[in-house]
């Protein structure tokens, strides 16, 4: 029995080790869910003279896209958003970006957004925590973020995870 | 003269002013994690995110705030991920007693070994003190 002791410990040692592996170090939990949304006033990249905040979406489940026209990953993505769209309103929040690139980009690619707001230095998304464009989040009625998604949604994520919790927060 | 001599000082107090701050958020970019390159500090990294929090971190420290509140606008954003020391918690616990529970576990195993060997040797019969005495001649 004693000698089974060391063998044990090793195999555990093993299998926490091998389960760590298999986690995404990209992955990392945000702070931010179950937090309000931070507060921004911005203006909109189709309409520069025109601000948006994000209190305007009170008492809607809606979901924020940052996304960037010189991003590869927001390109793979954009179906995937121009789907969910669809189904919930996708507010998105362009970042560091150029107005004459980005709206080029829409204009090739279609635009799912409600509208887009144009965050050319960057502060609102640090606010938002994101590090990696595209980021995407899913705010609920009373503006408190509810999921957070690092990276390109893929049609699973967005019909496993965003979807159900979308229609989860409509419903409660 | 006069006036020369006061303008030197007043420029070289904005110099001296201007190095505290920058060694203000070298010093504490050293200590947190670079989101983008996950292996490098914020000081390190000049992935561009890293220099707009380099940014964020210089703006904030000359309107006043403390590292303390700068490190929490950090951890607020971005969890407790972007400490390379992070805080002792539940969450945290297996990191930082992990290592001193391995240590305690490899003393253990240690001492028992060497006690072990300190057990008495089994003593020789009169036939192999015969034997062993012709070996060593």
């Amino acid at each position: 029995m004693k000698k089974l002791w060391l063998p044990l410990g090793f195999i555990a040692l093993i299998v926490l080790l091998g389960v760590g592996l298999t986690l995404n170090p990209r992955q990392v939990p945000s702070p931010l869910i179950g937090k309000a949304a931070p507060p921004f006033e911005l203006p909109r990249l189709d309409q520069p003279s025109k601000t948006f905040t994000q209190k305007e979406m009170l008492g809607d489940v809606w979901v924020l896209n940052v996304w960037a026209s010189w991003c590869p990953p927001c390109l793979a993505e954009h179906p995937v958003v121009t789907e969910l769209a669809k189904s919930v309103p996708v507010v998105g929040l362009n970042y560091k970006d150029a107005r004459e690139d980005a709206l080029p980009w829409l204009a090739r690619n279609g635009n799912p957004y409600q509208l887009s707001v144009y965050d050319a230095n960057g502060r609102i998304a640090i606010d938002y925590g994101v590090y990696g464009v595209p980021e995407t989040y899913v705010i609920d009625r009373k503006g408190v973020i509810r999921y957070k998604h690092i990276g390109p949604l893929t049609p699973q994520d967005a019909q496993k995870k965003v979807v159900p919790l979308v229609k989860e927060l409509r419903g409660g | 003269m006069g006036r020369f001599a006061i303008i030197l000082c007043v420029w070289m107090g904005a110099v001296s002013a201007a190095t505290d701050l920058e060694k203000r958020v070298s010093a504490l970019a050293e200590e947190l994690r670079c989101l983008v390159c996950q292996n490098q500090t914020l000081a390190e990294s000049n992935a561009p995110l890293a220099v707009d929090l380099r940014n964020q971190m210089r703006e904030q420290l000359s309107k006043g705030a403390s590292e303390r509140e700068v490190r929490e606008f950090m951890v607020a954003r971005y969890g407790d991920f972007v400490l390379y020391k992070p805080p002792f918690k539940a969450s945290t616990a297996a990191l930082w007693l992990g290592p001193f529970a391995l240590l305690l576990a490899g003393a253990v195993l240690l001492v028992r070994r060497v006690r072990r060997r300190r057990e008495p040797e089994p003593a020789l019969s009169a036939a192999e003190r015969e034997r062993a005495a012709k070996l060593l001649e």
